[in-house]
C-alpha cells in the first residue's frame, strides 16, 4: 500500500471498502433494524463504538497476541465491548434497546468487526486503526441510514427521529416496505444501482 | 407459556430465521448456490443449533444465574458455540472423512453464523425452559434447512437466465429472497397471540 493518509483512509472506508456494498459483510443487522432511521442510527452507533474499541485494543496488543490464538482473543475483545454497549443502551435508551432487540448482542458475530480486526487493526498502528474504524463505521452508518430512510418514508409516509418530525410526504403508506420483503427489495435495488455505477466507470476507463 | 406445537410453527414458519428475522444471511447467500453444499451446511447448522441451545441453557441457568453473572452471557455463549463447532469438527473428521471433506470450509464458519447465537439469545430472552429451548433450536434448524433448500433449488434453476450485468449475482439473489419472504409473511397471524 502506498503512503497512508488520515483523510485517504477515512474515505477508503466509506467508498472503496464500504462494508455493505463492497465487502458484503454484516448483512443481518442492515436488513433487520432498518425499519426506521432512528433504529438505523442506534444500530450504526453501537457498531461504531464496538468497532472503535476493538480496533484500538487489537492494534495496541497486536505485538503481544500469538498468531495461533488471535481469533479467540479478537472475539473476547469484541465481546467485552458488546457487553459494555449492551448494558449502556439498556440503562439509558430503553426504547431503542427494545427496538434493536437481539441485534445488539449479535454484534459479536458481525463479520465487519472481526474482519477489520483481522485485516486491518492487527497489522497497523493505533492511529490508523482509529481512522479505519471511523471510516468503516461511517460507511456502515450511511448505508443503514439510507436504507432506513427509504423504508421509513415509503412504509409510513414520514421520517421521525427521536420525536422530531423531519419530512412527511402525501402518499399512501405501503406496509410492504416495513415488512421483511421490503428490506430485501431495497438492498437488492441499491446494490444493483451501485453495481451499475461501477460497471459504467470501468467501461469509461 | 408457549406449547411445543406453537414453538415449532413459530420457529419454522412464522418467525423463520432467514426470511423474517434476518438471521444467518451471510451463509444463506454464500452457500445457497448449489443444493449439495446447502444440504451439508443446513445439517451442520441444525446440529450445532440443537447442541448450543442445550449447552447454553444448562450453563445459563445452572452457572451464570445462581452466581449472578448474567452479564457474561454473551461471552459465554460465543465460547460454547466455538467449542461445540470444534467438537463437531473433530468428531466428523475422525468418524466420517468423506463428510468432513464435503463440508470443509463451512464448518468453522458456523461459529460466526448469527442464526446460532440468535437462537441461544432468543431462548434466554423468551425465558424458555429446557425442553422448550432444545425444541426451539430444533424448529429453527428445520426452518433454516427448508429455506436453504428452497433457495438453492431456485438459484440452480435461474442460474442460466439472462439478466443485466448489474443485477447478476447478489442483487438477483436478493430479489428471489424478496419473493420468498413475501410468501412467508403470510404466515403472520397463524398463531393468535
Amino acid at each position: 500500500m502506498a503512503e497512508m493518509t488520515i483523510k485517504g483512509e477515512f474515505i477508503r472506508g466509506i467508498i472503496k471498502d464500504n462494508p455493505v456494498f463492497a465487502l458484503v459483510l454484516g448483512l443481518c443487522p442492515v436488513l433487520a433494524v432498518t425499519t426506521s432511521v432512528e433504529n438505523a442510527l442506534g444500530m450504526a452507533g453501537a457498531a461504531l463504538f464496538v468497532l472503535l474499541g476493538s480496533n484500538v485494543m487489537v492494534s495496541a496488543l497486536r505485538n503481544h497476541i500469538p498468531p495461533i490464538t488471535r481469533l479467540p482473543m479478537f472475539i473476547i475483545i469484541i465481546c467485552t465491548f458488546v457487553t459494555i454497549i449492551d448494558m449502556v443502551m439498556e440503562a439509558y435508551t430503553p426504547p431503542l434497546y427494545r427496538a434493536l432487540g437481539i441485534f445488539i448482542p449479535l454484534i459479536v458475530v458481525n463479520c465487519i468487526i472481526i474482519g477489520r480486526a483481522e485485516a486491518f487493526a492487527s497489522r497497523n498502528t493505533v492511529k490508523f486503526s482509529i481512522v479505519d474504524a471511523f471510516g468503516i463505521g461511517t460507511g456502515f452508518l450511511l448505508v443503514l441510514v439510507t436504507i432506513g430512510a427509504i423504508r421509513e418514508i415509503f412504509g409510513t409516509g414520514m421520517i421521525v427521529i427521536f420525536g422530531l418530525h423531519l419530512i412527511s410526504i402525501p402518499i399512501n403508506p405501503a406496509t410492504f416496505m416495513i415488512l421483511p420483503g421490503g428490506a430485501f427489495m431495497t438492498i437488492g435495488v441499491l446494490m444493483a444501482m451501485v453495481n451499475y455505477g461501477r460497471i459504467r466507470k470501468l467501461r469509461e476507463v | 407459556m408457549d406449547t411445543l406445537f406453537a414453538i415449532a410453527i413459530n420457529g419454522i414458519f412464522v418467525k423463520n430465521f432467514l426470511l423474517v428475522q434476518f438471521l444467518g444471511l451471510c451463509s444463506f447467500l454464500g452457500v445457497s448456490k448449489e443444493t449439495k453444499s446447502a444440504v451439508g451446511m443446513s445439517a451442520a447448522v441444525m446440529f450445532v443449533m440443537i447442541m448450543a441451545s442445550t449447552a447454553a441453557f444448562l450453563i445459563f441457568s445452572y452457572v451464570l444465574q445462581p452466581l449472578g453473572l448474567t452479564f457474561l452471557s454473551t461471552i459465554s455463549f460465543i465460547i460454547i458455540i466455538a467449542a461445540l463447532v470444534q467438537l463437531v469438527e473433530f468428531v466428523i473428521r475422525k468418524h466420517s472423512p468423506p463428510l468432513y471433506r464435503s463440508l470443509g470450509i463451512f464448518l468453522p464458519l458456523i461459529t460466526t453464523n448469527c442464526a446460532i447465537l440468535g437462537v441461544v439469545v432468543l431462548n434466554v430472552r423468551l425465558e424458555y425452559g429446557f425442553v422448550q429451548s432444545v425444541f426451539y433450536g430444533f424448529a429453527a434448524g428445520i426452518g433454516y434447512t427448508m429455506v436453504m433448500l428452497l433457495m438453492s433449488a431456485i438459484r440452480e434453476r435461474v442460474n442460466m437466465l439472462h439478466v443485466p450485468a448489474s443485477v447478476q449475482g447478489l442483487p438477483h439473489a436478493f430479489f428471489i429472497t424478496t419473493l420468498l419472504s413475501m410468501a412467508f409473511v403470510n404466515f403472520f397471524g397463524v398463531i393468535p397471540t
